[in-house]
């Protein structure tokens, strides 16, 4: 347990039970966040990038025929230990989410300015609604939105999806949280849309020294945003290092597929890479920076 | 707002629905006014006049024992009205409570409150409330009762419904992740996205409610005399069919104008609270 870490992750496994048995979803993930440091999880659909980040959340304790078992410690306290009411209490203050589509993840029944309300008495109980309105605007000014005005009397549904998933930025940051979980951020964007949001969110947790643990299947986005990577692929880490030492000298050969994945636009069309290798279950290659 | 205007302008149905309704609510709030003959709504015994045409003196004639129809019909909106305002300020909040709850608790707490209303909803309606009103002595509050415990399944299941899907949104999941609490995400996020659905039935359910009422004291078990009602009026008017048509039509007609009415109220609400 490294109390000076924001998030530091032992052992990690998650199993459902069903009647027919129990399935391991995560075999042992060990994984940890500096404060201040971009982490990227990079894995495809299945891999349990999502479940560890509900883990972290502790949602995904309060789900019935889910067993967790080691150890996720947040700034020094061990999530397990706390009650669910004060693992709630994190949530939303200490720790925030970001969402794949942002227009879905904001209720359209209520206006920007009356979410960034619920959202800021989170933290401050007693918040008055002008005062929420203030320093609503004042952060959507931080995501380069110029008339926030407009935007906090308007819809979710009736603000574009790039201008969502600013909005949704500005309220994950808002509680100036210590961790801000961000689970494949703009994947519902198109992609110029999605690489500026993305750098606008890379301003400002630097600014403000959150920590991220940013979750993708898109190594190109990643490549763009984490300082360090950690490879997961069916549920184990199969290597992890600094961003620069996996895209010079991927090691292992599932990382040396995802990059290969990429389409170039130089032609060659989809590259052909086997879906399933064994040797995609090789031990975990780290490039020797453990934090 | 003008969105609504223009959907009800562009629609004559609409405005006919409105004004049918509108009708229905001057009369019974006005009844003391614009009732030729107020107290004929009471016992009132004229035997000279009983069984009397339409006349220019009594427009829609008089009943048996000489009463005024027009006047007892005006009187019986009052009922009917009182009626369905009950029974819909009671069941709707019910039946979205547990539905709520059931849709997004899950689990246990969804098995056993849908099957409880699975059972509400397996009784045809009328016997269910036929079968309250025949244990408790019929008046006009045990008759609110009875349907009130026949409307409330409806309820739960439409938001139960909704709730299921709404459950699964984006910004459901938003708000467990900032923290909020069950109550919070079912009364502050999830409800209003059922509104518009809840307040379109509570329209539409308006006429069906004052139609089962009327039901039940056409069966002798809701608003006892001398209490004007247009369901009892239409059952003592068959008794004299077809020589006294007017003392069945009339008050017939006048249930089908207010059911009528809330039914096209209730089409042009969808329309209006519901995006394209």
């Amino acid at each position: 347990m490294r109390p000076d870490l924001t998030l530091d992750i032992k052992n990690l496994r998650l199993s459902f039970r069903s009647w027919s048995g129990s399935t391991e979803v995560l075999h042992g993930i060990d994984l940890s966040v500096a404060p201040g440091e971009r982490v990227a999880l990079v894995g495809e659909s299945g891999s349990g990038k999502s479940v560890t980040s509900r883990i972290v959340l502790g949602t995904m304790q309060d789900v019935r025929h889910a067993r967790v078992s080691g150890q996720v410690t947040f700034e020094g306290t061990d999530l397990a230990k706390l009650a669910s009411v004060e693992r709630r209490a994190l949530r939303g203050r200490e720790i925030s989410m970001i969402f794949q589509d942002p227009s879905s993840a904001l209720n359209p029944v209520f206006r920007i300015g009356d979410l960034f309300h619920e959202v800021l008495k989170r933290r401050h109980p007693k918040i008055s609604k002008g005062e929420a309105r203030q320093r609503a605007a004042a952060i959507l000014q931080d995501v380069s939105i110029a008339d926030a005005e407009r935007v906090l009397s308007s819809y979710s549904f009736q603000l574009s999806g790039g201008m969502n998933q600013r909005v949704m930025i500005a309220m994950a940051l808002i509680n100036e949280p210590r961790l801000l979980l961000a689970d494949e951020p703009g994947t519902a964007l198109d992609v110029t849309v999605q690489a500026q949001t993305l750098s606008l969110m890379r301003d400002l947790v630097e600014q403000k020294r959150t920590s991220v643990l940013f979750i993708s299947h898109n190594l190109g986005v990643v490549r763009e945003f984490a300082d360090r990577i950690y490879v997961i692929y069916r549920g184990n880490i199969v290597e992890h290092g600094p961003t620069a030492a996996i895209f010079d000298a991927p090691q292992h050969p599932y990382t040396q597929a995802l990059l290969s994945a990429i389409p170039r636009l130089t032609g060659g069309g989809v590259p052909d890479i086997e879906e399933r290798s064994l040797s995609f279950n090789d031990p975990m290659i780290s490039h020797g920076t453990d934090i | 707002m003008k969105r609504a205007i223009y959907i009800l302008l562009s629609n004559p149905l609409s405005i006919l629905g409105l004004v049918l309704v509108g009708l229905v609510f001057f009369c019974a709030a006005f009844a003391d006014f614009i009732a030729p003959y107020p107290e004929h709504a009471g016992a009132v015994i004229n035997f000279a006049f009983a069984n009397k045409p339409p006349s220019a003196e009594y427009l829609l004639g008089t009943d048996v024992v000489g009463r005024d129809l027009l006047s007892r019909i005006i009187y019986a909106y009052q009922v009917a009205l009182g009626m369905g305002l009950v029974v819909l300020l009671i069941a709707p909040p019910i039946g979205v409570a547990l539905g709520l709850i059931a849709g997004y608790i899950g689990g246990w707490t969804d098995f056993v409150l849908m099957r409880i209303t699975d059972i509400f909803l397996s009784i045809p309606p009328l016997v269910l409330a036929l079968a309250i009103m025949g244990v408790m002595e019929p008046t006009l509050i045990n008759a609110m009762l009875a349907v009130t415990a026949m409307w409330w399944p409806w309820y739960a299941r439409l938001v139960y419904n909704i709730t299921r899907g709404e459950k699964v949104e984006g910004y459901v999941l938003a708000a467990e992740v900032i923290g909020a609490s069950k109550a919070h995400i079912m009364f502050r996020e999830i409800l209003p996205n059922c509104f518009p659905a809840i307040v379109t039935k509570m329209t539409l359910d308006f006429g069906y409610v004052i139609l089962i009422a009327s039901s039940l004291s056409f069966l002798g078990l809701g608003v006892q005399a001398p209490t004007p009602d247009l369901g009892s009026m239409v059952s003592e008017g068959t008794r004299y069919l077809p020589d006294s048509w007017w003392m069945t039509v009339f008050p017939g007609l006048a249930i089908m104008i207010a059911v009528f009415g809330f039914n096209l109220v209730g089409d042009v609400l969808r329309d209006v609270l519901e995006p394209d």
